[in-house]
């Protein structure tokens, strides 16, 4: 354990990050849109019940997939009827289900925690997984994991380079400008708040199928669905980086895993707080890059300007502002 | 519309929410495949069924009643103080270091006061930590109090395991219990704290008092109503904020520190119990009003004392609790909004101005 191997180093970060991809994919696209799931932590632990449950019962991975995702879009749904249909705060509603999305995973998962289950099978994908390093890094996985990979590309090709996607990021930059162009906001956004809540939903079964296999209280995933919105900020709204923000997350997961045997007086738990505090940090630096005087200071350096535009990032307009019509 | 008509609309939508809350949780227990009436009733038992529980009922009254009033202060400005769970953990934190100082001394009292205001402070001085990353950072509140929220357990989990670890072996179960004389003192015939009784009352009142009758209350006001009308009248938002979230982290840290001197007589991992989080509930669920908020903190602290005899009874898990509370909260806002649509599709303003759920416009520019 102590000894860093980085292909092992690098293929765990790849296999950790799978879910949290999936998840920060979602909420990407539920955002671009104009509108904001809070309930993912919710969510997620939610769906890895159904989708363990129902994969337990079945005796089928798939249809634990399924009910996973339905799930997902499920609470997805109801963040977006009450704030697109009955005007209330999406914040409010979205952390009520956090909380409530929890408890019912405790509650109704109770008779299946501590069971063995069905989980995903590994596929290497032949003659690919010949390449050296490569080859072991990315595919000696399993069908979430390459999903995962391949979502981030689908992402961002659908976001900037379809029709669709210009129509959705209109909806979440200018819903009354996308309304007169005849599209319906409303629609729209209650659409992608349902793709999203479908990725979230795998994200929560890929966690209970594949990365932490099985069912309990705790499951593991906790805290995973604010780390995955804190990415959608990291990213600045784009697919790409906030699919890169997960890796660099699941890669400090498993660097504090090689610490705790290197420095093994400090307790383990310590570890697993550090990414939060890095979030703020993050977050604190786009918003100081966003400022006016920064960037008046930073002009004529060409260094600190670079490292500025890294983190700058707009979020959509539109975005928590539900389009009321006329 | 009369007042009369007025409270008969109202008590109609209590129904209606009532009812859906009851046909959902009913719904989820079957699902469990557990005999629905049967939870209700151990819920029931298990909270109000004798003194001694009704004891328990109070003792998580009090955390959940002091978040609640603190967290009206953040409210009332617009903030989303989700932060305040870690606010109740460092309040702990503070608090427990006076009485680990204070284990030898000849005046106890002095130390447990001391502990309190020990709890305040840190509570507050971790949600200024929070408003100075929204004022003067940008960070969101939501996301910079969540962040928080993972450093103060992981503070504690550093201190329960390292330096303050029990002689011996360091467990989940937390530091070692304080001696007897350090305890928050407990009238032995009603199984309850009078001091923490007189704190929780104090807070209500002030509360009250403040946000109703001091020109800080109408500041808040009047900045969580429209920001930039406030700012061109003269008012300071940013340093409003940082105000709002002193008193909420000052409450929560009280909290925290009763859970100390009053409840587990030590420090552990645990210490917030969710009491933060559900606080946030009983905010909205009372609709920001100060004399609705005791009323829902005891309905909630009775679902949360009683569903622990689920496990036991009905060998189902506590957390019903949650899920009946988080049903409640969600139901009501869905009948809020459901009303609105039905108002505007009449063509009408609604007529009660007083309800504030979703009623704010969000901010989420500075994100």
């Amino acid at each position: 354990m102590t000894e860093l191997d980085i292909t092992i180093l690098f293929a765990g970060v790849i296999v950790g990050a799978a879910p949290i991809v999936l998840a920060a994919l979602g909420e990407t696209i539920t955002e671009k849109a104009g509108l904001i799931n809070l309930s993912l932590d919710g969510s997620i632990l939610l769906s890895a019940m159904a989708a363990f449950a129902v994969a337990f019962e079945t005796h089928s991975v798939l249809a634990g997939f399924i009910a996973g995702a339905l799930v997902g879009a499920l609470m997805a749904l109801t963040v977006a009827v009450f704030s697109i249909y009955l005007g209330q705060n999406q914040v409010a509603v979205g952390f009520v289900l956090t909380l409530m999305g929890r408890d019912l995973a405790y509650f109704i998962g109770n008779p299946y925690s501590r069971i063995q289950g069905p989980q995903v099978k590994p596929l290497t994908i032949p003659l690919l997984d010949k390449i050296p390093f490569v080859g072991d890094v990315f595919f000696h996985h399993n069908v979430p994991v390459y999903f995962s990979l391949l979502l981030i590309l689908l992402c961002w090709w659908y976001v900037y380079h379809t029709p669709y996607g210009l129509k959705m990021r209109s909806v979440g930059e200018h819903p009354r400008a996308s309304y007169a162009r005849g599209i319906s906001p409303q629609k729209l956004q209650l659409f992608y708040a349902i793709c999203g809540g479908l990725l979230v939903g795998l994200a929560g079964a890929t966690f209970s199928l594949a990365t932490k296999p099985g069912w309990g209280r705790p499951q593991g995933a906790e805290g995973t669905g604010w780390i995955a919105l804190a990415l959608v900020i990291f990213g600045g709204w784009n697919p790409v980086r906030a699919a890169i923000g997960a890796y660099l997350f699941s890669f400090l997961q498993v660097l504090g895993i090689y610490l705790q045997g290197w420095l093994p007086s400090v307790p383990a738990q310590v570890f697993q707080v550090a990414p939060f505090p890095l979030m703020i940090f993050t977050l604190l630096i786009m918003s100081i890059a966003q400022n006016e005087s920064v960037q008046i200071w930073a002009e004529n350096k060409a260094h600190v300007r670079a490292v500025l535009n890294m983190f700058s990032s707009m979020a959509p307009s539109a975005l928590g502002k539900p389009y009321r019509p006329d | 519309m009369n007042r009369f008509e007025y409270l008969t609309r109202h008590s109609r939508h209590v129904l209606v929410t009532v009812a859906a809350v009851f046909f959902f949780t009913s719904l989820v227990l079957i699902i469990a495949g557990a005999p629905p009436l049967a939870a209700y009733y151990h819920i029931f038992k298990g909270s109000l069924g004798s003194w001694i529980k009704f004891s328990h009922v109070i003792k998580s009254w009090i955390p959940l009643t002091l978040c609640a009033c603190g967290l009206l202060f953040t409210f009332r400005i617009g903030l989303w103080n989700i932060g305040i769970e870690g606010q109740v953990m460092i309040g702990a934190v503070f608090s427990t270091a006076i009485l680990r100082l204070g284990l030898e001394s000849q005046m106890p009292s002095i130390i447990i006061l001391g502990s309190i205001i020990a709890g305040l402070v840190g509570g507050a001085l971790w949600a200024l930590i929070a408003g100075f990353l929204k004022t003067k950072g940008g960070v969101n509140e939501i996301f910079a109090g969540l962040g928080l929220n993972f450093v103060a357990q992981g503070v504690i989990l550093w201190l329960v395991f390292g330096p303050w670890k029990r002689p011996g072996v360091a467990s989940m179960s937390g530091t070692e219990v304080f001696p007897p004389a350090l305890w928050l003192s407990q009238v032995a015939s009603i199984r309850l704290s009078l001091p923490a009784l007189a704190i929780v009352c104090i807070a209500l009142i002030l509360t009250a008092l403040l946000l109703r009758y001091t020109k800080i209350g109408l500041h808040l006001k009047a900045i969580g109503n429209n920001p930039s009308a406030a700012y061109l009248f003269g008012l300071k938002p940013a340093r409003n904020m940082v105000l709002a979230m002193i008193f909420a982290g000052g409450f929560a840290g009280v909290a925290g520190s009763l859970q100390v001197s009053g409840v587990y007589h030590r420090l552990l991992p645990a210490i917030s119990s969710n009491y933060g989080y559900l606080a946030l509930l009983v905010a909205m669920l009372s609709n920001y009003n100060i004399w609705l908020v005791p009323w829902v903190a005891l309905f909630f602290a009775c679902l949360n004392v009683g569903s622990i005899q689920l496990p036991m009874a009905l060998q189902l898990d506590s957390s019903l609790s949650g899920v009946i509370q988080g049903a409640l909260v969600l139901a009501t806002l869905g009948i809020h909004g459901w009303r609105r649509r039905r108002a505007e599709v009449r063509g009408q303003k609604t007529e009660d101005g007083g309800h504030m759920i979703g009623g704010r416009e969000q901010k989420t520019e500075d994100r």
